[in-house]
């Protein structure tokens, strides 16, 4: 049987850097910076201000709260990838929801029939999967580094997708290469799970509080 | 009794069915599979639990051939 190891669709993207244990330390590491160089000039004018003019406390905490939004902004984008799509009729729903039962394991299951997410361990951590991207929850402090990605529109099959086989899709493309899937997605947001968990809709953060915080053989380098 | 399913927006289509010791049918499996790749789909195999793998020709034994299409970041 002639198999293929790599992600073909990885293959086209020569330019990027496959994605592995220590990639992803690497690109947490910058989103902490890009995150503390957003907050601390507006916590330090806020200050300033206060300590020049004490009047100028409206201004002062017009800084705070854009110290606050900013990460609260570029979390709302990773809960993005998150989000459902639109549904088809309820048959081929159905049918799409029943081929993705055959292909995961009874609690992943119903974890999917509640949340609408696809929980998938994986080497670099344990995946969520949804229907247009996929959060990876890496490294001891089970960092989220949420990932937009979808069946490639440009396919003229690619419309008219039901909500299981939009996930399908996904998930045998993870499960075939899994570092080829990270490095074929854009990184949308990579933070702090609980600022993460804020941004999801509701139904949503039972997925991500499935995944337990604990260290394991697959997923303790980084984090 | 082996499968190759297409996912498509009906959720999915059955493409071909074959048995090992039916040749004529493995025959028209294949050409079904080719005819599938050659649009462009993908085919995968399921290899265990959390574990898929990209095919390029028919394999005959497996129970299910899943063509997927190709994803992109978004």
């Amino acid at each position: 049987m002639a198999t293929v190891d790599v992600l073909p669709e990885s293959e086209a993207l020569y330019w990027r850097t496959r994605v592995d244990a220590e990639r992803l330390r690497h690109q947490g590491r910058l989103w902490t910076l890009s995150a503390v160089f957003h907050v601390i000039p507006f916590l330090g004018a806020a200050a300033l201000l206060m300590w020049i003019q004490p009047l100028a406390l409206p201004v002062a905490l017009a800084c705070v709260a854009h110290a606050w939004v900013i990460p609260e902004l570029y979390a709302q984008r990773g809960a993005n990838v998150l989000r459902p799509r639109g549904r088809l009729e309820d048959g081929p729903e159905q049918r799409s929801v029943g081929l993705l039962g055959d292909l995961v394991g009874d609690e992943a299951r119903e974890l999917h029939a509640r949340t609408g997410l696809v929980l998938e361990p994986g080497k670099l951590g344990t995946w969520l999967v949804g229907e247009a991207g996929a959060v990876l929850l890496h490294g001891r402090r089970r960092r989220a580094y949420c990932y937009c990605i979808k069946v490639d529109a440009s396919h003229p099959g690619a419309g008219g997708l039901p909500a299981g086989d939009r996930i399908a899709h996904l998930l045998l493309a993870l499960r075939s290469d899994e570092q080829g899937f990270a490095t074929v997605a854009n990184l949308a947001f990579a933070g702090a799970r609980w600022r993460l968990r804020r941004r999801v809709r509701r139904e949503m953060r039972p997925a991500l509080d499935a995944v337990p915080f604990r260290l394991d053989s697959a997923s303790t380098a980084a984090g | 009794m082996s499968k190759l399913i297409r996912m498509d927006h009906t959720g999915h289509s059955t493409v071909a069915e074959w048995t090992a010791g039916d040749p004529a049918a493995v025959e028209a499996a294949v050409a079904a599979l080719r005819e599938e790749l050659d649009r462009g789909y993908l085919a995968m195999v399921s290899t265990g639990p959390g574990h898929a793998e990209q095919v390029r020709e028919l394999p005959v034994d497996a129970e299910l051939v899943i063509l997927r299409l190709p994803v992109a970041g978004g």
